[in-house]
């Protein structure tokens, strides 16, 4: 499971060598993020993203916990006791504007992650199932933010509910009923609000479960690093402790001042106004958005508005919606190029940021109202999304020319020191 | 000796009596499985008291001609509108082709009261409240309902007419109880 230099664990005290003799539990821990897990030595400050979404699991899990024990998941009162955590429970309110925009802390982790693996090519072999992991942690998130957003009950709570629900409605034939059968009735209500709840409870842990898999799938070939090259020898690594403890523990630092700023100073920068009236299933609001890490995906939906071969707009919509994380599955399979990093593919470097762009661009859109230009512009938004993966990234990866590589990380490493070394010198 | 019994079990065709029992033990295990789940998947559906069909008795009276008004059934909106001579003609007017979900506005209203449009108020793409039914709202593109979640545009017989929306607003099961009340459901 890791290199054969890895150090050895050698318990010193004698009550933790008759432990690691029966349940060799820290021997684990120190195999896996401890000084036995060599790790390449020129890991940049974006690899901190990883152990940030896992402290972001680890902050919702005990905030969200904390809540529940305040929170009344019944449609009559839901939003007043979200109103009573807020006013009435001692440090209530700082401990949902924590869950709060921590769910938005843990998106942007992941979303840096996620574009950390694809300028890097770290979905690429020998670490295919752990992008694919990765992909089924993000879908599982979606849907407990998703729920998570439904449990205060408020406008946007419930429309929300009713417009994702109704995803499901565009099935052929069973739609309808797949509707009711989610929801437990003809509109979001108690039912629905009870079984959110349950299942926003429950799917943390599946999550905790699955980065568990995502790490040992990890650990495996080991951790992937800027150059793309693959560790040679023990002079290309560190162990993991203290070196990468201390990294990581840096960007822990910077990530909870940001998360303390949002969180004391704007805690409701990123939410929605109409959040705070409850929910009506008699009116709409004016204009419906979804959290800020759906946008792009809900400008994808929106962007059909025609209909096309024997599909109708609705149903394309919903299929391009779920396409749009889909299309992730197959990406290692896409992207032939057996250069991993961007650094040494300047062709796919140009389109790895067009992509960002675009997905920008998307967001934007997705936060506009069903009007033009936006509906164009969502609509060329979303056919490059597909083309980029589908089109371009099986192109260039056949005719790019990637730049010479090092022979090892330890050249790379040293090459550059010397660079800045005799810049600085000279 | 337990390998020559064995053997002495195996039939001429390769299969053991000991596979009978294998695939017998398996399969009633598995039926066991889906007749547990089974409740366990039902569950979720709409519970008996949500079911309970509801009617809802409309008093239409007030309604001026051009103005509607937005009701509940089983919690969903219902909109009932009374058209215009106007609107009525414009809705005629439309050639079935233009239409994605064809439906003239005689099968949407009752004989002799076409008219009143009794429609939910149920966008048919994801669900939201379209506007139009109050006044002073938008209308859309085609005088009728305008959703502003997607941008869906339904005519003033409330069929889809722009927009990602599959069909025309639903309209449910009512009767006219007598010429002022409307029964739904």
């Amino acid at each position: 499971m890791s290199f054969p230099w890895a150090k050895n664990y050698e318990p010193q005290l004698p009550l933790m060598k008759w432990l690691d003799e029966r349940l060799p539990l820290p021997r684990l821990v120190y195999n896996a993020i401890g000084a036995g897990y060599p790790v390449p030595r020129n890991l940049n400050y974006f690899w901190n993203f990883g152990v940030l979404a896992g402290a972001a699991l680890v902050i919702q899990i005990v905030t969200g916990i904390v809540l529940a024990m305040h929170y009344a998941a019944n449609a009559g009162v839901a939003f007043n006791s979200v109103e009573h955590i807020m006013r009435d429970v001692n440090a209530g309110w700082f401990i949902r504007y924590a869950h709060m925009n921590g769910a938005s802390m843990f998106f942007i982790v992941v979303y840096l992650h996620i574009f950390r693996g694809l300028f890097y090519g770290s979905y690429k072999a020998p670490r295919e199932m752990v992008w694919l992991l990765g992909v089924v942690i993000f879908l599982l998130m979606m849907a407990t933010a998703f729920m998570g957003y439904v449990l205060p009950w408020g406008q946007m709570s419930f429309w929300g509910a009713q417009v994702i629900t109704g995803f499901f409605s565009a099935i052929p034939l069973v739609g309808e009923p797949v509707r009711q059968w989610l929801l437990g009735g003809f509109v979001p209500d108690n039912a629905t609000l009870n079984r959110f709840f349950s299942l926003h409870y429950l799917l943390p842990f599946v999550i905790a479960g699955v980065i568990i898999l995502h790490i040992w799938a990890l650990h495996i070939p080991g951790s992937s690093n800027p150059t793309g090259i693959e560790v040679k020898d023990e002079q290309d690594t560190v162990p993991f402790h203290p070196y990468y403890t201390a990294k990581d523990g840096f960007g822990l630092g910077i990530f909870l001042v940001i998360f303390a700023v949002l969180t004391f100073f704007t805690p409701n920068l990123l939410g929605h106004p109409d959040n705070y009236i409850p929910a009506n299933s008699l009116s709409t609001p004016a204009h419906i958005v979804p959290e800020w890490y759906f946008l792009p995906f809900y400008a994808i939906l929106k962007a059909f508005t025609f209909n096309f071969l024997w599909i109708d707009a609705k149903l394309w919509g919903v299929i391009a919606m779920f396409a749009s994380i889909a299309v992730l599955f197959f990406l290692p399979w896409l992207d032939s190029s057996p250069v991993k990093s961007s650094t040494y593919r300047p062709l796919y470097r140009i389109f790895f940021w067009i992509l960002v762009v675009d997905v920008l661009v998307l967001g934007y859109c997705g936060m506009q109202p069903a009007e033009q230009p936006y509906v164009i512009l969502s609509q060329i938004g979303a056919i490059y999304y597909f083309a980029h993966f589908l089109v371009i990234l099986p192109i260039v990866s056949r005719i790019e020319r990637p730049l010479p590589m090092p022979n090892s990380i330890t050249e790379a490493v040293l090459a550059k020191h010397a660079d800045t070394s005799s810049a600085a010198t000279a | 000796m337990a390998s020559e019994t064995e053997a002495a079990a195996v039939i001429e065709d390769g299969v053991r009596r000991r596979d009978f029992i294998n695939i017998a033990a398996v399969s009633f295990a598995g039926v066991g499985a889906v007749a547990v789940v089974l409740p366990l998947v039902n569950q979720m559906n709409p519970s008996a008291d949500v079911l309970a069909l509801s009617t809802t008795e409309i008093d239409i009276s007030a309604i001026q001609p051009g103005q509607a008004i937005k009701s509940s059934w089983r919690k969903q909106p219902v909109f009932v509108r009374n058209l215009v001579a106007k609107e009525i003609a414009e809705a005629k007017a439309v050639p079935m082709g233009d239409l994605r979900d064809p439906e003239t506005i005689d099968q949407r209203t009752k004989p002799g009261k076409e008219n009143w449009l009794i429609t939910l108020g149920v966008c048919t793409h994801l669900g939201c409240v379209p506007l139009g039914a109050a006044e002073g709202e938008n209308r859309g593109d085609f005088g009728g309902y305008f959703c502003p979640c997607h941008g869906s545009h339904y005519d003033t017989a409330a069929r889809i007419r722009k927009g990602p929306a599959p069909k025309n607003l639903v309209v449910p099961p009512y009767e006219f109880t007598s010429d002022t009340v409307v029964t739904i459901g």
